[in-house]
């Protein structure tokens, strides 16, 4: 796709900013500590990245769904993991009160995520309900002005750096699978919510992820998000946008794998010249280039037909997860392979970005639940 | 308050090489950037603005269409409005015609306070647009400026670099000053500003705009001529020493003598 001079502009900005801030030693600390710099993070949320897809009126930018795709996937490229923070507010975090908040919640939620006052995280997996998210336990039972939640959700990106969480829970107990499901602004300050352990995750190491856990937590009915019993829509068409993200962190990732190939096939020699000179590896860039080509045309199209309303879009969203997040993996797989032994070593930055994309197939909506999606769609 | 930014596109030199036969750059394919010191000067600007809102930033160029890619850059940053001088008839100008053309801009936009510019351009690297434009506007001109130090009412103190050390030099306005690295570290532009700029009308003035007599412009009003432009060779290798201290002396002595240095 040939970019608009503004979306060069926008990639040159985020390209711009992320080689200059997220240099090797900070994203080594990173890797070592497991934290992210606050500094980095102020910086970031400066600059716009936090709002960039968020509509004006809702205090964001109001770029289109490519300008959003083109951050995601240049941040991706520099850090896997700092793409998370960038993309964090204008999807799952804030994706879900773009759709329904009130007035009222927009100031006092999703405004403050904008400006990087405030970190919301979005709470729709349980240890049941992975995939099959119809299969949420989690409760809340009306009391007066108040519901009640209980319930404990998993692997909640966040989680424990965040001030609010989504979280969806059943409130018609009666209603099977999907329905009767409504969306809660939980406080985690509030009594009753806790964080389990941080996770010990193989890649995206410097973005906790751990359990939220509610034990009779109080939650004022103004505080319910969208209508009652109706939550998992909204869940879905946030996944929806979300999908585009993580196929967007996929082509960087997959960017940084290439580059990284090629510096090295260049540079390395053996039996006497540069291993680039070799079929065996040349090729192998070849098909990691082409591919890459490919998934990027795929990811930018649906952003595209998003912004469109185009009938189909949601299918391409699926299409472009599913392609991009598995062609990531097989080149970074590539990327390893042609480092050799080196890349097998941390000190290498395709180990980080081997390890980093390697839950691109799984989150937000597996392959496999990307395949039914589409299938879904052509076999309907 | 009115502060006036002169900026200018330049090829990336970091990717530009010299075509060894003609002697001329190969731009092609070379990706255009705003002047590095020109971004420290269009910084110095923003941050008077930082500490008064009154003060608005006109930012101006001379340059091909393209230019305009840029200067929504400098409006991406913060500057209030751009100017692009762009026509046929500025082509092909040296420093001296530039600087006719840019002074003719400036006169136009009117009422200015201060005129900040890069020190030079990465890829003339004269530094002379800057002060010749400050020539032709009959201003005073401060170049090589590490610091301002205070912004008066009339004048401006600022700091000069020189080689060892630096002068402070209080000017009064109106007045150009040209900006060096260490003045500031440029900010970045935001997705916001990215949104403004492209709400913005870059306003493109030609010769007529400007009340320019071609003849006074471009190649024709341009008095240098390039005698020959070539990549310098390249250094070679530097040779380390090894051994003791004692014994890299020596080898050291004996490898000057050889050579008749000593």
């Amino acid at each position: 796709m040939i970019l608009s001079e503004k979306h060069q502009l926008i990639r040159k900005l985020c390209r711009d900013f992320a080689e200059k801030e997220l240099t090797n030693d900070i994203l080594d600390e990173v890797e070592e500590s497991g934290v992210f710099p606050q500094e980095i993070l102020d910086k970031m949320a400066k600059a716009g990245f936090y709002g960039i897809k968020i509509p004006k009126e809702y205090g964001g930018s109001g770029c289109d769904t490519l300008s959003y795709i083109l951050m995601v996937e240049e941040f991706a490229r520099v850090s896997p993991v700092a793409s998370l923070y960038v993309n964090s507010p204008n999807s799952l975090g804030g994706g879900p009160l773009v759709m329904s908040a009130t007035p009222e919640q927009v100031e006092k939620y999703l405004k403050p995520s904008i400006t990087g006052e405030k970190v919301l995280a979005f709470g729709l997996t349980e240890p049941g309900a992975g995939s099959d998210a119809g299969g949420t336990t989690t409760t809340a039972v009306e009391d007066g002005d108040y519901y009640i939640i209980n319930g404990r959700k998993t692997f909640i990106t966040l989680a424990p750096l965040s001030d609010y969480a989504v979280i969806y829970a059943k409130t018609d107990l009666k209603a099977k699978g999907s329905k009767g499901i409504s969306a809660f602004l939980v406080d985690m300050k509030a009594p009753g919510v806790s964080c389990g352990k941080p996770e010990h995750k193989m890649g995206l190491i410097g973005c906790a992820t751990s359990d939220i856990v509610l034990e009779d937590v109080r939650v004022h009915k103004s505080d319910m998000l969208g209508e009652k019993d109706r939550g998992f829509i909204n869940a879905m068409k946030t996944l929806d946008g979300g999908r585009l993200g993580v196929s967007a962190q996929s082509i960087g990732v997959a960017t940084a794998c290439l580059e990284e190939s090629i510096k090295y096939a260049k540079e390395r020699k053996q039996f006497g010249k540069p291993i680039a000179k070799f079929q065996g590896i040349s090729f192998m860039i070849a098909d990691m280039a082409a591919k890459l080509a490919a998934a990027r045309e795929l990811v930018y199209n649906a952003a595209v037909l998003k912004d469109a309303g185009d009938k189909d879009a949601s299918m391409y969203c699926s299409m472009a997860k599913y392609f991009a997040s598995e062609v990531c993996n097989e080149i970074a797989a590539k990327a390893v392979q042609i480092h050799g032994g080196y890349g097998y070593i941390k000190e290498y930055k395709v180990e980080r970005l081997y390890r980093d994309c390697r839950v691109f197939t799984i989150f937000e909506g597996t392959s496999q639940v990307q395949q039914m999606v589409i299938a879904g769609n052509l076999l309907k | 308050m009115k502060i006036i930014v002169c900026a200018k596109q330049v090829p990336d030199t970091n990717e530009v090489k010299i075509d060894p036969v003609k002697g001329t750059l190969i731009r092609d394919g070379v990706p255009s950037i705003l002047n590095p010191d020109d971004a420290n000067a269009l910084e110095a600007a923003l941050q008077v603005k930082d500490a008064n809102p009154d003060v608005t930033i006109s930012v101006v160029s001379m340059g091909p269409p393209q230019a305009c890619y840029m200067l929504r850059e400098c409006l991406a940053m913060g500057a209030d409005d751009a100017y692009l001088l762009s026509s046929r008839a500025f082509g092909g100008a040296d420093t001296c015609a530039t600087s006719t053309t840019i002074a003719a801009g400036i006169r136009k936009i009117g009422d200015y306070d201060i005129i900040f510019a890069g020190r030079q351009a990465i890829d003339g690297d004269t530094a002379q647009v800057g002060p010749q434009t400050a020539r032709r506007l009959g201003l005073p001109v401060v170049t090589y400026v590490q610091k301002v130090r205070e912004l008066k009412e009339g004048s401006v103190i600022v700091e000069r670099q020189l080689e060892d050390g630096y002068e402070v030099i209080e000017c009064k306005t109106p007045c150009v000053l040209t900006a060096v690295k260490e003045l500031n570290d440029p900010r970045y532009m935001t997705i916001d500003g990215i949104v403004d700029a492209y709400n913005k009308e870059i306003t493109i003035w030609n010769e007529n705009d400007v009340k320019l007599d071609p003849s006074d412009c471009g190649l024709k009003a341009s008095p240098t001529q390039v005698f020959r432009s070539f990549t310098p060779p390249p250094k070679g290798k530097g040779e380390m020493l090894e051994g003791t201290v004692p014994e890299m002396v020596n080898t050291l002595v004996a490898k000057l003598t050889e050579k008749h240095i000593l």
